[in-house]
């Protein structure tokens, strides 16, 4: 355990290298342009901090989880919430799709570019009239001979703009429901996707986020993601890890956030002493603190529960519940500690409180997070 | 309940839920029936203490040599949390008061005689044991206390009054901090072991609260007490020293009650929003109700999993102070919210005594003040971060 510490804070180390290096100088400007180069990827492949817990022989180093959860931390941690957002999308959720569902001609076509950078992994569930009620979606792939014909169209698609190869939820059986859902590997070079614009929004800027349309696009059923119809089951199945990531950047972004606040607290002046003097400063840091130490236990124990295979979806609901909102607190409340300068672009915190808000939103919003949770207690 | 530790080896876990299942039968036939009337009395009778005792319930982790069964936390926590969770805070604090504070002050600070004195008649329950630390001018600023125990022949002469002291009209022995010199300011400060049937100690009266109403809380007079040098506890002048090493275990009990009060009140607040209608459906399919009850679940085994942490880190040595302070704050913040929540979906209901719940409310209230207030506890987590 204390040599995989070791090695997992060496790697910690070579990561923030890394963001040091490649990412710091360069980011304010990615997020004018609303977008990060793709090269930024095969750079990160290079550096080996892409599909980490994959396995060797489609080109992961088979590291443990831990290692992959590093790199979202410290992302989020240095302010780069775009960037660990998109980065888990790619590493910890489309990628382990295809691990855990795919065909052995699936990994092999997918994985070992997927860790190289060469191609970027996108989720395709949302659409414009479904968000939380996945079951309403309208996307179709209609069986044609040995291909299927997808129409319909996707929204709110992080990795938008980049992805190489969409996992993308569509009805093959309309009639059915829950039951008519499949998951199809799109690979974004086929005739009759295209991809929409690069959404603006209040926060994460240097991420692509797009609508991406099919029309009439043809795909083998070799593309076909696990099981006909099972679609469904498998978004659920998947879960558990999506929100423990999601949570694992949440408590990493209000550290991140608290470390610069107790920089410019201890730093900046007010009434001729240091704003880290006053009491009502002090007892905002306390709280902050507590906050992130509370949260942190509990994503620990959550990770301890993915590795035994005991994680279960309440339970990862009240983690990604738990954990955005804190992160929604403590980064307001640090914010504040700012005064005005908190609220200008050229201090990285107002960074921080804007990309915070979507984290209570994608990968299930709080209130469908609720809603799980209350099924465990009181039934439907 | 989930244990503290999940790394538990499966032999001790089936023993603590065995020992769950005492501690659950002990509270059905002796407290539950008489609950209610000692909330009314303002006390619980001494002679629950010797029952507890009897059943082994008391100062469980106390070591054998003098009657304990040295059985390892866990076993302690057990009973505050299955109190709490049943909704005896009164009784909760009580206890721990004794089995958890006073008596590991003992077992940590005494003398062979002490311990010899004390702690097989405090672990039978035929003596029952108090704090006293808090003055009527002195609450969480404990440098400046008043008790004066003053150098006198071949012992000291102890004079002054303590107040909101848990377990006061009770106590036979009372723990009691005092300046023993007076000029030398947090290293002047001394704690003696005071027997209560010694001349010049006096109770004042019980003190009446907005909750924990069987909790006897009181005022403690001393009117020139002669004590021996027997009577030192620990260090002499080394009594805030000594104070300061008992907070980490001390908060992380007030964490344990915490959680598990919190986590009653929501069983109880499940159990009513299913049974109970209006506008014609359970209450319990009301949007709002299913959203409070999932943040009320999530608040608490956020926390739950925090104090598992801190008591892994207690059990090695390495809770440190400000850590203890971010479970006290955290896990008492928390339960406020909790049973208030709870309480506002039982409706008029729950403002009403006979509902339990309105209990789990009006007592949660203190444990954000006593056991150091959290308005300290965030000074102390400040500390750590920016210094003074």
């Amino acid at each position: 355990m204390s040599t995989q510490n070791e090695e997992l804070e060496m790697f910690r180390d070579t990561v923030v290298r890394f963001f040091k290096d490649n990412v710091e100088p360069h980011y304010e400007q990615w997020e004018k342009d609303g977008i990060y180069p793709k090269d930024l990827y095969l750079q990160m492949g290079e550096a080996g901090l892409l599909c980490v817990d994959m396995p060797e022989e489609y080109g992961g180093i088979g590291a443990p989880f831990a290692f992959s959860c590093v790199v979202v931390e410290e992302a989020a941690r240095m302010g780069y919430l775009a960037l660990a957002s998109n980065l888990t999308v790619h590493s910890d959720i489309a990628a382990p799709y295809i691990l855990h569902l795919g065909t052995e001609a699936q990994k092999q076509k997918y994985l070992p570019k997927m860790a190289t950078g060469e191609c970027i992994g996108a989720i395709g569930m949302t659409e414009p009239g479904a968000g939380s009620d996945l079951q309403g979606m309208k996307t179709s792939a209609t069986a044609d001979g040995d291909d299927y014909i997808i129409n319909g169209s996707k929204t709110f698609i992080t990795n938008g703009q980049h992805a190489g190869v969409v996992v993308l939820a569509t009805k093959t059986d309309p009639k059915a429901g829950a039951k008519g859902t499949t998951l199809f590997t799109v690979d974004t070079s086929l005739p009759g996707f295209k991809r929409g614009r690069n959404l603006e929004k209040a926060g994460l800027h240097s991420a692509d986020t797009s609508e991406l349309f099919f029309d009439n696009l043809r795909i083998s059923r070799d593309e076909i993601l696990g099981r006909v119809g099972g679609g469904f089951g498998h978004l659920i199945d998947e879960l558990p890890r999506e929100r423990l990531v999601l949570a694992v950047s949440a408590v990493a972004h209000a550290q991140g956030a608290l470390e610069k606040t107790i920089d410019y607290v201890t730093e900046r002046k007010a009434f001729g002493q240091p704003i880290a003097s006053f009491q009502n400063t002090r007892f905002v840091l306390a709280t902050c603190k507590t906050d992130i130490e509370v949260h942190r236990a509990f994503v620990e124990k959550c990770t301890q529960q993915y590795a035994d295979n005991t994680l279960d979806v309440p339970t990862a609901a009240m983690i990604k519940l738990a954990t955005t909102e804190m992160e929604g607190r403590v980064t307001d409340a640090c914010l504040q500690l700012f005064g005005g300068y908190g609220y200008m672009t050229e201090y990285p915190i107002s960074r921080y409180w804007a990309d915070a808000r979507i984290q209570r939103i994608y990968g299930g919003t709080s209130e469908i997070m609720k809603e799980v949770i209350a099924r465990s207690l009181v039934g439907r | 309940m989930t244990a503290a530790d999940p790394q538990m080896s499966d032999s001790m876990a089936a023993e603590l839920a065995d020992w769950r299942d005492t501690i659950l039968r002990f509270l059905a036939d002796e407290v539950e029936p008489h609950y209610e009337q000692w909330e009314r009395d303002g006390i619980v009778p001494k002679s629950l203490y010797r029952k507890m005792g009897d059943a082994g319930l008391l100062c469980v982790d106390a070591p054998e040599a003098y009657g304990g069964s040295e059985a390892p936390l866990e076993f302690s926590f057990a009973i505050a949390e299955e109190a709490a969770r049943l909704g005896y805070m009164s009784l909760v604090t009580n206890v721990m008061m004794h089995s958890d504070i006073v008596v590991p002050y003992i077992t940590h600070l005494g003398t062979e005689a002490q311990k010899q004195k004390y702690l097989p008649r405090m672990i039978s329950g035929e003596w029952f044991g108090a704090l006293a630390m808090t003055e009527p001018g002195t609450g969480s600023d404990l440098q400046a206390i008043k008790t004066t125990a003053l150098p006198d022949g071949d012992g000291y002469r102890l004079n002054g009054s303590k107040t909101f002291i848990t377990n006061g009209q009770n106590a036979d022995v009372v723990i009691v901090a005092a300046k023993t010199d007076p000029s030398g300011g947090a290293k002047g400060t001394t704690l003696f072991l005071v027997d209560t049937n010694l001349p010049g100690f006096k109770r004042g009266r019980n003190l009446e609260k907005v909750g924990m109403h069987a909790a006897d809380t009181s005022e403690l007079f001393f009117d020139d007490v002669r004590l021996g040098h027997d009577a030192v506890l620990g260090r002499l002048g080394g009594g805030f020293g000594h104070l300061i090493d008992e907070l980490p275990r001390e908060r992380l009990m007030l964490a344990v009650a915490a959680v598990a009060h919190a986590e009653g009140a929501l069983e109880r607040t499940i159990a009513y929003v299913t049974e109970r209608k209006a506008f014609g459906q359970p209450v319990a399919s009301f949007q709002n109700t299913r959203f409070e009850l999932a943040r009320i679940k999530t608040e608490i085994e956020v926390t739950r999993a925090f104090y598992e942490k801190c008591c892994r880190l207690y059990a090695e040595g390495r809770l440190d102070v400000p850590t203890a302070a971010m479970i006290k704050l955290a896990t008492s913040d928390m339960e406020g919210r909790v049973v208030d929540a709870c309480l506002q979906l039982f409706g008029g209901y729950g403002y009403m005594t006979e509902y339990p719940i309105s209990r789990y409310w009006a007592d949660a209230r203190v444990q954000r003040i006593y056991g150091g207030t959290n308005e300290i506890m965030k000074e102390v987590i400040a500390r750590s971060l920016v210094g003074r």
